[in-house]
C-alpha cells in the first residue's frame, strides 16, 4: 500500500509497487489528464510534478512515491478558474490534437515556478522534453513568453482579424 | 490545365483507383438507381432516438429543452480546427455565438457522406472549368451520397461543408421562423432571428429556439433558401476562439483512451510482423501467470495475425504482452536488400501507369547529346504515423449489440468492418467518435477497432479498452510507402527544359488499402504521382509514369499522401535544373507557371517575405525554396538554413505564402499551414522506417524521433486570395517542406543529398 497526495488529496494505492504512476493515474485513479506516450520518458506527454519537479510518471514506479505530493493537469486550476499558464495556452489558440498539450503545460508550469521570467533558451531547454505531433511549438513558445509577461501583444485568435491578402 | 493528347471526353475511360473505391457501385448499377437514391431523404440518425431528450430538426442541428442547441460536426477533430470552422457555418445561419453551442462528432450515419473527397478524387484538374468537368464533380458527389462514406481526409472537411452546413444552419432557422410566424399569425418573412431566438419587430416579441423546437420539428422543413452573401458575415472569415480548446487546456477525458466506465477491463495487442505472418510458439502460460492477467485470446484480421491480452489494467496487459515472448512463423527474410532490388527491377522493367504524356518526350532524348541532359535518382523511406496517441479502442459487446468507442476517420468503415467481423447487422454496431490524438491518415483505418471488438466477444459484456503500447503502433502501421525516382531533363542552351521524364516507382497506397477492404484494384492510382504529375507546370515536353514495386507490407495515407514524396522528388529536381541553367529557382518555376496566377502570386509573395536572393545568404546560411499545388492550395515556402563551428546545421525560419482561396478561420488556416510544415521537416531531417528479417526494425521515439522544440524554425504564414475555388487546409502545408529544406541544405553545402533523411548525410543542431 503507497499513500501520497494527489492534487492535495489523499490517496492510497493497493497495486505492484512498480505500477508506473501514470498508470495509477489513469486505469486506478480514474484521472485521464496525464497521458501515454511512449512509455520510456522520450516524449513527455505523461509529465506530472512530483514535490514541485517535473516527472515522466510512465517510469516513476509508485513504490517510490511513498508521501510524495503530485500535482497532475486536473490539480491546477481553482474551480473554473485556468492557471495563469492554462489561460496563456487559450489566449494563444496552442493546441492542435491536444494530446500532448497537459505533459507541455505542467512542463511550463514546472518551469515558471523555477523561473519566472525565462529567457528563450530556458524555455527550449525546459520544453524540449516534450514531443508535439502536430507542431504547435511556435505556439507554445508564444504561451510561455505571455504567461511569464513577456509577450503583451494580440493574441492568436484575434476575431477582429481579417488580414487575408486579396490581391 | 488540359493534358495534351487527352480530350476530356477520353478520361472517362481512364476513371481512377481512388474513384472507384468509393464508386464501384454507381459505375455498375447505373444513372438510374444513383438518381433514386439522392432523391430519397437522408437518413436522420437523431429520428425515433427518444431517450436524447433533443429535438432534431436536421442530422445537423439539435434543439435541447434546455435552450442549448447542439451542432452535429460530422467530421473528426484531430487538431485541424474541424469543430469550430464547421460548427461556424451553421452558426453563422442559425445566429447563434459559437460560445453559446455545444459540438459533437455525429454518429456513423450515411447522413454525413464526404462528397468532396470523391470529387477530389475525379481525373478532372480543379482549374479546368469545362463543361465536362462540372459534369464530373456533380457526378462524384452523386456517388459519394450513395455510398454514404463518411471519411476525414483528404482535407476536404470545409469545402465539403460549405454549402451543406450553411444550409443546414438556415433551414433550421427558417423553420423555427415559420413555426413562429404560425403562432404568432404573421407572415415569416418579418421576423428576425438573434441570439438563438426569434424575433417579432412589430411586437416587439420574441420566443427562444427551444420553446419552438418541438413543433418545428413536426414541420416539413423550408428548404428553399440560399445561404447569406458572405458580406453579411460575422463569425466566418474571422479568427475564432476554437471549441475545443478549453477541455484540451483542462486535461479533460475526451479522448478513445480517455474512455472509462465503472467496471471495466483493460486490454493490449501483440500482432504479428508482417500481415499473414501467425505464430509458431507464445507462452500463454507464462502471460496468464502475472497477477491481473484474464485472458490471452487470438485475433485475426486482414492486418494480420496475433494475439490480444485482457487485464485489470493496462499496464498488467503490457506486462503480459511483453511474457508471451511470441515466435512468429515468418520464413520472411524481407529487409533493405529486397527492397533495393524491387525498384532496380521496377526502373528497369520501366512501364507503369503513365500519368501525363504531353509532347514527345522519347524523341527530344532520343536527339540530345548527353551533355545536355541532366539525370538524378531520389529516395525517400518509408515513414509512420507516430501519433502521439498511441491506438486504442474500447468495445463493448451486450445482448447482441456492438459498441465501439475510438478516435477514428471513418466511422462508416469502423461500423462495417467491425459488424462484419463479429457476424452483426450493422444496425447492431454502433461507432461512437471521440476526439483524436492525432491521425494523420492511420485512423483511417479499422484495425484497432476491430482487435477490440474481437476481444470484447470474450469479457461477457463488460467494455474492454484496448491501447496499443508504443512499439505496437510503430511496426504496425499503414505506412507512407518508400518511393524512388528517375529523373531525366533535356536542357536548352538558353537554360530552358526541352524535356522532362520522371519515373516515380512505389507501391500503390490504394492496391493495398483495397485489398484490405476486399476490392480488387484497376486503374490508375492517381496517389502515386500527386504533387509531381499533377502539378500546374506547363511543360511542351513532360511525362510522368509509375511503375509499381510489391512490398510485404501495408501502406497507406500519410498526411498530404503521394504529395510527400512526388514534390520531393519534382521540387529538388527542378532546383537541380536551375542551379544546372543557371537560373534562379524562383523565376524558373514562375516561366513554367503561365496560366495559373495564384500559383504565381505565392512564390512571389514568399520570395518578398524572405528577400529571396537565389539561395546564398552568406558564407553560412542558406535559403531553399518549393512549390506544390495540393489539395487544391497552393504553396510556396522558403527555409532559410544555418551552419555552426561544429557543421551542426540549424533550420532557423520558414516562410510560407499559401492561396486556399476563401478563408474561414485565419487563425486556424495558419495553425494547420504551420503543423503541416514541422511534420514534413520532421520526415525530412530524421525519420525512416526500416525492414530487417521480415519484420520493422524501429519501435518507440528513441528510433523513431521527430523534431523537438528547440529545433523548430520560426515560421511566418502569409494567406492570400486569388484562387476562385476553395482548397484543403490540413495536409499542403507538408509537401513543400522537404524539398524546401533540402534545397536550402544544398545552397548552403554545395553538395546535393537525394536521399531522405538528410541526417543520413548531415547534422542537424
Amino acid at each position: 500500500m503507497v499513500k501520497l497526495t494527489v492534487n492535495g488529496q489523499p490517496a492510497q494505492f493497493d497495486v505492484d509497487p512498480e505500477m508506473p504512476l501514470l498508470w495509477a493515474l489513469r486505469d486506478v485513479l480514474g484521472l485521464m489528464g496525464t497521458k501515454f506516450g511512449c512509455g520510456i520518458a522520450q516524449c513527455g506527454a505523461c509529465t506530472v510534478m512530483v514535490d514541485g519537479m517535473p516527472r515522466r510518471s510512465c517510469v516513476t514506479p509508485v513504490g517510490s512515491l511513498e508521501d510524495a505530493s503530485i500535482t497532475t493537469i486536473e490539480g491546477l486550476a481553482v474551480g473554473d478558474r485556468p492557471h495563469p499558464v492554462q489561460q496563456a495556452w487559450i489566449d494563444e489558440q496552442v493546441p492542435q490534437c491536444g494530446y500532448c498539450q497537459a505533459g507541455q503545460i505542467m512542463s511550463a508550469v514546472a518551469l515558471l515556478e523555477e523561473n519566472p521570467e525565462p529567457s528563450e533558451e530556458e524555455i527550449a531547454r525546459a520544453m524540449t522534453g516534450n514531443y508535439c505531433r502536430c507542431g504547435t511549438y511556435p505556439a507554445i513558445r508564444a504561451a510561455i513568453l505571455r504567461a511569464s509577461g513577456q509577450e503583451t501583444g494580440p493574441p492568436a485568435a484575434n476575431a477582429s482579424e481579417r488580414t487575408i491578402d486579396r490581391g | 490545365m488540359r493534358r495534351k493528347g487527352q480530350s476530356t471526353v477520353g478520361k472517362l475511360g481512364t476513371i481512377t483507383r481512388r474513384t472507384l473505391l468509393v464508386g464501384t457501385a454507381a459505375i455498375g448499377a447505373g444513372v438510374a438507381f444513383v438518381a433514386w437514391r439522392v432523391n430519397q431523404p437522408l437518413e436522420n440518425p437523431f429520428r425515433g432516438n427518444p431517450d436524447s431528450g433533443d429535438t432534431a430538426l436536421n442530422p445537423f442541428v439539435l434543439i435541447a429543452e434546455d435552450g442549448t442547441v447542439t451542432i452535429v460536426v460530422p467530421r473528426a477533430e484531430m487538431g485541424q480546427g474541424v469543430t469550430t470552422t464547421l460548427a461556424a457555418l451553421v452558426a453563422e445561419e442559425l445566429d447563434v455565438g459559437l460560445s453559446d453551442i455545444a459540438v459533437i462528432h455525429g454518429p456513423a450515419s450515411s447522413a454525413y457522406y464526404n462528397a468532396a473527397l470523391i470529387t477530389s478524387a475525379m481525373p478532372v484538374e480543379p482549374w479546368d472549368d469545362g463543361m465536362m468537368a462540372d459534369g464530373f464533380r456533380q457526378f462524384a458527389g452523386i456517388v459519394g451520397k450513395v455510398m454514404g462514406m463518411q471519411l476525414t481526409g483528404g482535407s476536404t472537411s470545409t469545402r465539403d461543408a460549405f454549402d451543406r452546413m450553411r444550409i443546414a444552419g438556415a433551414c433550421a432557422r427558417e423553420t423555427l421562423k415559420a413555426t413562429a410566424a404560425e403562432v404568432w399569425n404573421v407572415d415569416r418573412s418579418t421576423l428576425q432571428t438573434r441570439n438563438g431566438s426569434v424575433i417579432d419587430p412589430s411586437g416587439p416579441r420574441s420566443v427562444r429556439y427551444a420553446e419552438l423546437a418541438s413543433a418545428a420539428a413536426l414541420r416539413e422543413p423550408i428548404t428553399d433558401i440560399e445561404p447569406r452573401d458572405p458580406s453579411e458575415w460575422t463569425i466566418l472569415g474571422r479568427s475564432q476562439h476554437r471549441v475545443d480548446v478549453p477541455a484540451k487546456v483542462r486535461g479533460a477525458p475526451i479522448f478513445g483512451v480517455d474512455m472509462a466506465f465503472d467496471e471495466m477491463l483493460y486490454g493490449t495487442v501483440a500482432m504479428g510482423p508482417l500481415p499473414g505472418v501467425k505464430a509458431k510458439k507464445a507462452d500463454r502460460n507464462a502471460a496468464l501467470a502475472i497477477p491481473g492477467v484474464r485472458a490471452v485470446v487470438p485475433l485475426s484480421s486482414v492486418y494480420g495475425e496475433g494475439f490480444g491480452v485482457i487485464a485489470d489494467n493496462t499496464w498488467t496487459a503490457f506486462k503480459a504482452r511483453e511474457a508471451l515472448a511470441i515466435e512468429w512463423e515468418s520464413e520472411e527474410s524481407y529487409g533493405e536488400t529486397e527492397l533495393n532490388a524491387a525498384f532496380d527491377e521496377a526502373f528497369d522493367a520501366g512501364g507503369g501507369d503513365v500519368h501525363r504524356d504531353d509532347g514527345d518526350v522519347d524523341s527530344i532524348f532520343s536527339e540530345a547529346a548527353e551533355d545536355d541532359i541532366l539525370a538524378a535518382d531520389y529516395a525517400v523511406p518509408l515513414l509512420a504515423h507516430a501519433t502521439m496517441e498511441p491506438m486504442n479502442a474500447t468495445a463493448r459487446l451486450k445482448d447482441g449489440k456492438l459498441d465501439i468507442w475510438c478516435g477514428n476517420q471513418a466511422p462508416t468503415l469502423v461500423r462495417r468492418f467491425c459488424a462484419e467481423g463479429l457476424g452483426l447487422d450493422e444496425e447492431d454496431c454502433r461507432v461512437h467518435t471521440m476526439m483524436l490524438g492525432g491521425g494523420f491518415g492511420r485512423r483511417a483505418e479499422f484495425d484497432f477497432a476491430l482487435y477490440a471488438a474481437q476481444m470484447a466477444e470474450r469479457t461477457d459484456g463488460i467494455p474492454v479498452k484496448v491501447t496499443w503500447c508504443r512499439e505496437e503502433d510503430t511496426r504496425h502501421d499503414l505506412y507512407r510507402p518508400p518511393a524512388r525516382a528517375r529523373c531525366r531533363a533535356r536542357l536548352d542552351g538558353d537554360g530552358a527544359i526541352a524535356a522532362l521524364d520522371m519515373q516515380l516507382a512505389s507501391p500503390s497506397i490504394l492496391g493495398s488499402l483495397m485489398g484490405r477492404m476486399g476490392m480488387s484494384a484497376f486503374g490508375q492510382d492517381a496517389t502515386m504521382s500527386e504533387g509531381a504529375g499533377n502539378q500546374p507546370y506547363r511543360l511542351e515536353n513532360f511525362r510522368v509514369s509509375t511503375p509499381e514495386i510489391d512490398l510485404p507490407l501495408n501502406v497507406g495515407f500519410w498526411r498530404s499522401v503521394g504529395n510527400s514524396n512526388n514534390a520531393f522528388f519534382m521540387e529538388c529536381f527542378l532546383d537541380e535544373i536551375a542551379r544546372s541553367a543557371d537560373r534562379d529557382p524562383l523565376e524558373l518555376r514562375l516561366s513554367l507557371l503561365d496560366g495559373f496566377e495564384p500559383a504565381k502570386a505565392v512564390l512571389r509573395k514568399v520570395g518578398e517575405m524572405a528577400n529571396w536572393q537565389g539561395g546564398s545568404v552568406g558564407p553560412n546560411r542558406a535559403q531553399g525554396l518549393a512549390f506544390c499545388f495540393s489539395f487544391n492550395t497552393s504553396v510556396a515556402q522558403i527555409v532559410e538554413v544555418s551552419r555552426d563551428d561544429d557543421e551542426r546545421i540549424s533550420i532557423d525560419k520558414v516562410w510560407c505564402a499559401a492561396d486556399c482561396g476563401l478563408v474561414l478561420d485565419p487563425a486556424i488556416v495558419r495553425a494547420q499551414l504551420s503543423g503541416g510544415i514541422v511534420f514534413g521537416l520532421s520526415s525530412a531531417m530524421m525519420q525512416e522506417i526500416t525492414l530487417k528479417d521480415g519484420a520493422v526494425e524501429q519501435g518507440n521515439f528513441d528510433t523513431y524521433p521527430m523534431m523537438r522544440y528547440h529545433q523548430c524554425p520560426s515560421i511566418e504564414v502569409s494567406l492570400s486570395r486569388r484562387q476562385t475555388f476553395m482548397g484543403g487546409v490540413g495536409e499542403p502545408g507538408t509537401p513543400p517542406a522537404a524539398p524546401a529544406l533540402a534545397n536550402a541544405v544544398a545552397a548552403l553545402t554545395g553538395e546535393r543529398v537525394r536521399t531522405l533523411p538528410l541526417n543520413k548525410a548531415v547534422t542537424f543542431a
